[in-house]
C-alpha cells in the first residue's frame, strides 16, 4: 500500500512509477493468493450419476450432480418439508435428499442440478437445487451429462427438448 | 408487409453504418472537413432505419402477427399488452436489435450534441463507433434475423417464458444495454484518441459524461436485475455471483475505475494512458458480457440464449474489438505524453489505489467466472465456481477499498497530507469506533457482519466529513455553511451522494446477509408459526384466475405482540402457454426490514393417515435489505447530479484554456 511517509526529495516520473509498481505488485499478488486460496477449497465438481457411481465422490466435499429427474420417484415427508427424488443420466441413479421449497421449473422427467455432499448411506443431502429456467430447459451440463450416456435426443430445441429426453429406460 | 419492411430498414442501418464507418476517418485523414460532416448524417441515418426496424418488430408482436417466426416463438395472443412490448427483447433476436438501436443512439446523440468536440475527433468517435455498429448489424442479418416468416403461420405463439413476464425484469435488459453499449462511447473516444495520438484535459471531460450516463445506467440494470431475482426466483437473496450477473458486474466494475480515472486526466493530466487503456477494457468486458450471456457457453440461472454459432460469431467481434483496440494501444500509447506529477499521498495516489483495487476485484470476478470455461476446454473437469470463493477473494479486496474512500477525498491535490485528514476525520473516527462497539456487542451473527458495519459507517461519516469540511459546517454561521452548499460544483455534491449511497448499499448487504432469518415449514390452515418477532397465521390458500394464468393464493396474517399488522399473499401461478409455474413472493417492508413469503407444493397426508396436509412455507426476515436498492438508487442519483455539472455543458476548450488547473495537461 502508498501509505508511508511523505518523500523529502522531489519525485521523479521514475520514482513516481516505482512507487505505482510497487502499490501494483503488492495489490495483484494479494489478489493472486486469495485466489489460489479460494480455489483450494470453493471450486465445486460438477458429476453425473455414472460418474459418481463409478468414481465415488471424496468425502464431505460439495459437488454438483446432474440430470433427470426419474419419473415417479419424488416423495414428500409429511412431517417436515423435505423431498426425496432421483436424479438419473438414464444409465445411473442416484438418491436425493433436500429439505426446502424446489425451484418453480422442478419437474420429473426434466433437468435438473443439485449441489450438495454426498452422505455415508449413499444418499446426496442436497444443500441447493436448480432446474434451469432458460428457453430449453435444458441445462448444459444436463444435455452433456446425457450425451455421455448415450441417451441423449438430437433435435431437442424449444419446449420439446426435455420431452425429447423424457424416454424411461 | 411491415416486417419485410423492418428488415429493410436493417439492410440500410448496415449500409449507413458502413458508410459512417468509412467515410468520416477518411476525412479525419485529409482534413477534410465535407467528409467528416458525411458521418454525422450517416449515424442519424443509421439510427433512423435501426429504430423503424425496432418498432416493425415492436408492431409484430403487439398486433400478434404470428407469421413472423420470432413473435411466435416468443409470444402469445392472450399476454397482457406490456409483456407483448417487452418481449421484442426478451429474445435474443429482439435483444440484439435492441443492442444496435443504443448503440446507434449513442452514435446520433454524438453527432447531434457535440457541437463542441474537434471535428477530426467527432469524425473518427462517430467512424470507429459505426464499425462496432456495423460489425452487429451483420451479425443480426446473418445470425438472427428476427423478421423470418412462417409459413404457413400457426393459430397462436408459444408464449414468453412466465418467469420474465415481471415488470422489474422487463425493463432491466434496456438498462443494462443503456450502460454495456454507452462504454462503446468511451472506447470509441479512446481508439479515436489513440489514432489522433492526443489524450488531454478537454479529451477527458467530454468522455466522463458518456461514462457516466453508461454507468447510471448500468447500476440501475443492474440494480432491477438483483431486485429482480430477490422477489421473483423466491429465494430471498439479491446476488448470486453467477456468470450471467458477473458478465454486468465486471464492466460496472471498469467503468467505475474509469470513471475515477478520467477524473486525474482531467484535473491534472496524469494516468492518460491507463485511462486509455481502462475505457477500452470496459467495453471489452462489457463485449464479453454479451458474448457470455449470448453465446450460452455458461451454465447459469439467467441464460435465456444459446447457439453455439451466434457465439462463434460475437466472440470472433470480440476478438477484433479486443486485438485491435490493445494492438493500437500497444502501438500509440508511448506517444502519449505523461502528465502531471504527483506523490503517493494525494487525491491522484488515493485515486490510483482505487483502481487498482477495482481493477484486481474485477479480475477475481474474470476469473471466477471464466475457469470454469478455461478448465473445461483443457479437459479437466465440470466445475462451478460459487459465492464461496468470491467471499474469500471479491470481499476481502473491497476493504482496502471502504477504507481508503473514506480519506481519499479529504487529500489535496499533487501531495495530501495524510496526518491532516486523518484529523479532520477525527469525529468520523470516534462516531465509527462507536458503531463498531454497538455492532460487537449486539452481533449474533457472524464476525464479518462486524467489518462490513464499521467499513460502511466509516465511509457514510467519512463522506459526510469531506461535505461538512467543504461547506465549514459549524465554522461559521450555519446560514454561511448553506450558501456553500449552494454554490458547490454539483460534482462534489455528486461525489459525496455516490459514496454515501455506497455505504448504504454495504449496510444493506452485510445486515441482510449476516443476520437474516429462515424458515422452511409445512403449515396447514390456521397454523400459527413465528420469525423474527412476527406471528405468522395461515389463514387459507385459494385459487384465484389471472390474465393469462390461474394463481394459488395463500394468506398470512402478520402479528406483531399480538396485534394485527400485515397481511401477505404470496402465490404459486400456474401458466398455460408455456406450461409453467412461477412464485411470487409476498413481501412486506418498513425499509428497515422485509418480511417475504413464499408459498411451496401443496402437502398430501400419507396414505397411512401419518403426517398433516397443507403447504410448504418459506419465510424469510431480512434486515435492511430495501437498502441496497435505496442505495443503488441513490448512487445513480449521484452520477446525475454529476452529468448536471456546469462543466460538461461550459464549452471544453474555453474552459481548458481559461483554467489554470488544466495548465499542466494541454498540449504540446
Amino acid at each position: 500500500m502508498t501509505i508511508a511517509g511523505p518523500p523529502r526529495r522531489a519525485l521523479t516520473a521514475k520514482r513516481r512509477r516505482l512507487y505505482l509498481l510497487v502499490a501494483a505488485l503488492i495489490t495483484l499478488g494479494a489478489a493472486a493468493a486469495l485466489i489460489l486460496n479460494a480455489f483450494e477449497d470453493s471450486l465445486v465438481f460438477f458429476v453425473t450419476p455414472t460418474e459418481l457411481k463409478a468414481k465415488g465422490a471424496p468425502e464431505g466435499r460439495v459437488i454438483r450432480i446432474g440430470g433427470l429427474v426419474e419419473e415417479g420417484s419424488v416423495r414428500r415427508s409429511n412431517a417436515d418439508p423435505t423431498v426425496r427424488f432421483a436424479v438419473t443420466d438414464l444409465a445411473n441413479r442416484v438418491e436425493v435428499r433436500y429439505r426446502g421449497i424446489l425451484p418453480d421449473l422442478f419437474r420429473e422427467g426434466q433437468g435438473v442440478v443439485a449441489q450438495g455432499r454426498l452422505g455415508a448411506d449413499g444418499v446426496f443431502v442436497a444443500s441447493e437445487v436448480l432446474a434451469k429456467h432458460d428457453e430449453t430447459y435444458m441445462p448444459k451440463e444436463v444435455a452433456d451429462a446425457l450425451k455421455k450416456s448415450g441417451q441423449w435426443k438430437p433435435g431437442a430445441k424449444g419446449q420439446g427438448g426435455a420431452s425429447g429426453a423424457e424416454a424411461k429406460p | 408487409m411491415i416486417a419485410e419492411a423492418g428488415h429493410f430498414a436493417l439492410i440500410l442501418a448496415f449500409v449507413f453504418a458502413c458508410i459512417q464507418a468509412v467515410v468520416p476517418m477518411i476525412g479525419a485523414n485529409r482534413g477534410d472537413g465535407a467528409l467528416m460532416d458525411t458521418g454525422r448524417v450517416a449515424a442519424l441515418g443509421q439510427f433512423t432505419f435501426t429504430l423503424v426496424a425496432f418498432l416493425a418488430l415492436m408492431h409484430a408482436f403487439v398486433v400478434s402477427d404470428f407469421s413472423v417466426a420470432n413473435v411466435a416463438e416468443n409470444s402469445h395472443s392472450a399476454k397482457p399488452l406490456l409483456y407483448k412490448i417487452t418481449g421484442v427483447w426478451g429474445n435474443h433476436e429482439g435483444s440484439m436489435v435492441l443492442w444496435v438501436l443504443i448503440l446507434a443512439l449513442f452514435g446520433a446523440a454524438v453527432a447531434a450534441l457535440g457541437q463542441n468536440l474537434p471535428p477530426s475527433l467527432r469524425a473518427r468517435v462517430l467512424s470507429v463507433q459505426a464499425m462496432i455498429g456495423a460489425g452487429f448489424l451483420l451479425f443480426i442479418l446473418w445470425t438472427s434475423n428476427p423478421f423470418l416468416r412462417l409459413d404457413p403461420p400457426p393459430a397462436d405463439g408459444s408464449g414468453l417464458n412466465p418467469i420474465l413476464q415481471d415488470p422489474g425484469l422487463a425493463f432491466h435488459p434496456p438498462f443494462l444495454y443503456l450502460g454495456y453499449v454507452g462504454f462503446s462511447i468511451a472506447f470509441s473516444f479512446a481508439i479515436a484518441a489513440l489514432i489522433e495520438g492526443r489524450v488531454d484535459a478537454a479529451w477527458a471531460r467530454w468522455v466522463r459524461p458518456w461514462t457516466l450516463a453508461a454507468w447510471c445506467a448500468l447500476t440501475l440494470g443492474i440494480a432491477l436485475g438483483s431486485w429482480w431475482a430477490y422477489y421473483e426466483l423466491g429465494w430471498g437473496g439479491f446476488w448470486f455471483w453467477d456468470p450471467v450477473e458477473n458478465a454486468s458486474f465486471m464492466p460496472w466494475l471498469a467503468g467505475t475505475a474509469l470513471l475515477h480515472s478520467a477524473i486525474v486526466v482531467e484535473k491534472r493530466g496524469a494516468l492518460k494512458s491507463w485511462t486509455v487503456l481502462l475505457a477500452i477494457l470496459t467495453f471489452v468486458l462489457s463485449l464479453m458480457g454479451t458474448f457470455l450471456v449470448r453465446s450460452g457457453v455458461l451454465t447459469s440461472v439467467h441464460t435465456f440464449a444459446n447457439d453455439p454459432e451466434r457465439g462463434l460469431f460475437i466472440l470472433a467481434l470480440l476478438m477484433i474489438a479486443t486485438a485491435g483496440g490493445l494492438g493500437l494501444y500497444a502501438f500509440r500509447a508511448p506517444t502519449l505524453r505523461a502528465g502531471g506529477l504527483f506523490a503517493p499521498i494525494s487525491r491522484e495516489g488515493g485515486l490510483v489505489l482505487n483502481n487498482l483495487l477495482l481493477g484486481t476485484a474485477c479480475a477475481t470476478v474474470f476469473i471466477g467466472t471464466l475457469y470454469p470455461l478455461f478448465l473445461e476446454a483443457l479437459g479437466g473437469g465440470k466445475v462451478s465456481v460459487g459465492v464461496p470463493y468470491y467471499n474469500l477473494t471479491f470481499v476481502p479486496l473491497m476493504v482496502p477499498l471502504l477504507v481508503v474512500m473514506g480519506v481519499g477525498p479529504l487529500l489535496a491535490w499533487k501531495r495530501g497530507d495524510l496526518a491532516g485528514a486523518l484529523a479532520r476525520l477525527r469525529a468520523a473516527a470516534m462516531i465509527t469506533g462507536l458503531a463498531a462497539l454497538i455492532t460487537i456487542l449486539l452481533n449474533d451473527g457472524p464476525a464479518l457482519a462486524i467489518v462490513g458495519i464499521t467499513l460502511a459507517v466509516w465511509l457514510l461519516t467519512g463522506a459526510l466529513t469531506e461535505l461538512a469540511e467543504r461547506i465549514r459546517l459549524f465554522r461559521g454561521p450555519l446560514g454561511d455553511s448553506l450558501r456553500r452548499l449552494a454554490r458547490l460544483p454539483r460534482a462534489a455534491l455528486a461525489m459525496t451522494t455516490a459514496h454515501a449511497a455506497l455505504a448504504v448499499v454495504v449496510l444493506g448487504i452485510t445486515a441482510s446477509t449476516a443476520w437474516q432469518s429462515e424458515r422452511i415449514l409445512i403449515m396447514a390452515p390456521g397454523e400459527t408459526t413465528e420469525i423474527a418477532g412476527y406471528g405468522i397465521t395461515l389463514e387459507r390458500v385459494v385459487t384465484v384466475p389471472g390474465p393469462n394464468y390461474a394463481a394459488e393464493r395463500a394468506t398470512l396474517r402478520v402479528t406483531a405482540g399480538g396485534r394485527p399488522i400485515a397481511t401477505l399473499r404470496p402465490e404459486r401461478r400456474r401458466f398455460t402457454d408455456p406450461p409453467q409455474i412461477t412464485t411470487e413472493a409476498a413481501i412486506r417492508t418498513t425499509l428497515l426490514a422485509d418480511l417475504y413469503a413464499v408459498i411451496g407444493d401443496r402437502q398430501q397426508p400419507g396414505s397411512d393417515g401419518g403426517g398433516k396436509a397443507g403447504w410448504t412455507v418459506r419465510l424469510y426476515h431480512n434486515p435492511l435489505v430495501p437498502w441496497i436498492w435505496i442505495g443503488a438508487v441513490l448512487m445513480v442519483l449521484g452520477g446525475l447530479v454529476s452529468l448536471t455539472d456546469r462543466r460538461h455543458r461550459v464549452g471544453a476548450p474555453r474552459r481548458a484554456a481559461a483554467g489554470s488547473d488544466t495548465a499542466g495537461a494541454r498540449p504540446a
